[in-house]
């Protein structure tokens, strides 16, 4: 081989000096010593749990797990017997359910908010600044703190709650509301909505279409979002007004009934909102200042209102700067969300690394799962905003 | 280039032995070269472990890591606390953070099994009950369908709860939280009608509230919470240690053998008191102790009656009864095997 080389006019070194070689080697070193440690540390953990007698392995999964979450998107109960794996589940819902609430209004706020912080109006440029610095230098964990005992937990006892309408309950244990009952035939509003729906969206195709083709502009969105809401309402109305309510009552301790709002949640998802809103105010001030300035100037020579420079030339170009920041605090919100421990609402960490850990003892299994379930929301997530992000970076030809 | 190699090898070999020989010595064994036991603990509950406002840990619990570091270091002040939340306790037991467990913790199956613990001794014989304000005008637990219950997460309380309402038909919201103070806080604002806990747990906590007159503990007690040390797994040796220490304890209190008079007991002719205090006999040897371990004990923390009384008993605020506590000669539960 090396008699090659030389024929080929490359100088003769010996494979010691060789640069290519030594990188590969440098990897394999590196390859084998991470294998090993990863090795040792695993096989160490089995042989230590064993010699400890403490049970592992997951079969702790379909193990009944006798207790009680109060706030659950699925069925639960210590009645019903339910398993450790139900209790997983409770709480990986409801992680996701806070988190997925918490991204789409910590967008719309930070939104607002970044984009305030630029108006010419000096009060609400003010306003938005000091939101801005009050917000992204206090610990989040103190904000939560803030919200649950500071704002919630002095709100007026069950058998004195402040009502709205007389339907609408606000208390120290959350907010109650009518739940609503569908009678026979909803099901007809609900494909009324669909109808609108895919009529909404055909309207659009067909004003893209009509706009390239003649320059002239089809109000879709305006029809669209009337038929939304009047399709409906139609067929509801014909079907013969098929909901009915079901209001809360007082009992002797709580409100029953009805749709029950708890105040852990509310804090979690306040707290969350007003502090990743102000991390996306600051990214999406960032991402319009880095359009240049020619733009809006130009979009104002051809006679488009502030409104419209803004929303059709300002800021899909800042969109490409926004987003990768964006996708960053999306993922903070939601690994964020797991200081739910500190109130006392049932996300994934609290009830699974928290009571499923401590009743069953498999510290190692439950920690490794919940490290996983992040990791795989957080890689989802930025998967989909990957996706997003090259269909809105610039398109060059 | 080659040194650097080495090194890392030597490095990661260590690495690997260090994590191999984790557990091959014996934790007495280690209390004696460190010269300090650390004793896993609560985060505060009166009477069973609490600082005091000098910052020195007091309470039944914190006696009895006293006691252990007595008895193998002649000196009750060498004790190391660690303050653990119910959700952590295990974990630090387990991974050997601590050497033992003294932490308001009820002896289960599945976590004398499972878990890998070994519980021993029971220090506190202890049962779950309710606390309600007295506005809401309950007289029993039976009333409580639908009210809203406040309990600390990780717990066997957790689970009593959920069976109890199960068990009686009735209806209960339960909102856990992670450490008591949470706990206690949730409930003192109004986030829920109840509190429960361990009995003991609710007198210990009502003397924090601002008015401990307002609230009322209900007569139901739903479960069996016998409190104990508790150990890991395959270290008999010092899970003698740790049971011995109680039982003689137990026993000191049976023959009369007191902090006070300890000194003229060692005199003693009954051969009981002997082997107790080690005159005759080697019982302290036996398990890896001196022979005067229980003088030791005694003379520095005081006998099983003392540390009650003086903590939850009728030398503290807590003004607990002995009732179940009490010895088995005086109708208690509190039985010891004997020393010979």
């Amino acid at each position: 081989m090396t008699t090659e080389a030389a024929d080929k006019g490359a100088p003769r070194v010996s494979p010691l000096y060789d640069p290519k070689v030594r990188g590969i080697a440098y990897q394999v070193v590196l390859a084998l010593i991470i294998l090993f440690v990863v090795y040792e540390a695993t096989t160490n953990a089995i042989e230590n749990l064993r010699a400890a007698k403490i049970a592992s392995g997951f079969g702790f999964w379909s193990v009944e797990a006798g207790f009680d979450i109060n706030q659950k998107l699925i069925p639960f109960s210590s009645t019903g017997g339910s398993t450790y794996g139900d209790a997983f589940l409770v709480g990986l819902l409801n992680t996701l359910l806070v988190a997925f609430i918490g991204i789409i209004l910590a967008t719309i706020l930070g939104f607002v908010i970044g984009i305030a912080r630029l108006s010419n109006n000096w009060i609400i440029a003010k306003l938005s600044m000091v939101y801005v610095e009050v917000i992204r230098n206090t610990p989040l964990l103190l904000q939560l703190l803030f919200w649950y005992n500071a704002v919630l937990k002095p709100l007026p006892d069950p058998r004195n709650s402040l009502s709205l309408f007389g339907a609408i309950f606000l208390n120290n244990r959350g907010v109650v509301m009518p739940s609503p009952v569908p009678g026979p035939n909803f099901d007809w509003t609900w494909i009324a909505s669909l109808v609108a729906i895919a009529i909404w969206i055909g309207l659009s195709y067909f004003a893209r279409k009509q706009q390239a083709a003649t320059g002239k502009r089809f109000p879709a969105n305006l029809i669209g979002f009337g038929l939304f809401i009047i399709l409906p309402l139609i067929a509801y109305w014909a079907a013969g007004s098929p909901l009915s309510f079901e209001y809360p009552k007082q009992s002797r301790f709580n409100l029953t009934g009805g749709m029950q709002i708890y105040p852990e949640f509310v804090a979690l998802l306040v707290g969350l909102t007003i502090y990743t809103a102000g991390f996306i105010a600051e990214n999406v001030r960032a991402g319009i200042l880095a359009v240049s300035k020619g733009q809006s100037e130009a979009a104002h020579a051809l006679g488009l209102s502030n409104g419209q420079t803004l929303r059709l030339i300002v800021v899909p170009q800042a969109m490409r700067v926004i987003i990768p920041p964006l996708t960053s605090q999306y993922l903070n919100l939601t690994k964020n969300s797991s200081l739910a421990v500190a109130i006392g609402y049932p996300d994934l960490v609290q009830v699974f690394t928290g009571t499923v850990l401590n009743q069953t003892g498999q510290a190692v299994e439950v920690i490794a799962i919940t490290m996983l379930v992040y990791l795989t929301i957080s890689l989802t997530t930025s998967f989909f905003m990957n996706i997003y992000n090259s269909r809105m970076a610039l398109v060059e030809r | 280039m080659k040194s650097i190699f080495k090194a890392a090898a030597l490095g990661v070999a260590a690495l690997g032995l260090t994590i191999g020989a984790a557990s091959a010595q014996g934790v007495l064994q280690k209390v004696k070269e460190r010269g300090q036991l650390i004793c896993g603990t609560g985060l505060g509950i009166a009477g069973f472990g609490m600082p005091d406002e000098k910052g020195v840990w007091k309470g039944l619990d914190i006696d009895y890591c006293r006691a252990i570091a007595a008895a193998i270091l002649n000196d009750p002040m060498k004790v190391k606390t660690v303050s653990l939340t119910a959700k952590d306790r295990f974990t630090a037991l387990q991974s050997g953070e601590i050497d033992v467990l003294v932490r308001t913790t009820t002896w289960t199956m599945s976590r004398d099994t499972s878990l890998g613990l070994n519980f021993a001794g029971i220090n506190y014989y202890d049962g779950q009950g309710f606390m309600v304000r007295k506005s809401m005008n309950i007289k029993s637990a039976l009333e409580l369908n639908g009210a809203s219950v406040c309990t600390q997460q990780g717990t066997t309380t957790e689970l009593n709860l959920a069976d109890y309402f199960r068990a009686n038909k009735m209806k209960y919201e339960v909102v856990a939280f992670v450490t008591n103070d949470e706990t206690i806080k949730a409930y003192e604002s109004g986030r829920c009608d109840v509190f429960t806990t361990d009995s003991s747990g609710l007198f210990a906590e009502r003397l924090k509230f601002s008015k401990p007159g307002d609230h009322m503990i209900l007569p139901e007690i739903i479960s069996k919470e016998p409190l104990a040390a508790s150990v890991r797994h395959g270290d008999d040796q010092w899970f003698d240690v740790v049971k011995w220490v109680h039982y003689a304890m137990l026993n000191a209190e049976e023959l009369g053998v007191s902090q006070s008079n300890v000194d003229q007991m060692l005199k003693s002719d009954n051969p009981e008191v002997k082997r107790l205090l080690g005159t005759e006999g080697k019982f302290g040897e036996m398990i890896g102790l001196p022979n005067d371990w229980v003088v030791r004990i005694v003379k520095n923390v005081g006998n099983y009656g003392e540390v009650f009384e003086r903590n939850v008993g009728s030398g503290s605020l807590l003004k607990i009864e002995r009732g179940k506590n009490n010895l088995w000669t005086k109708g208690g539960l509190q039985y010891a095997p004997p020393i010979r």
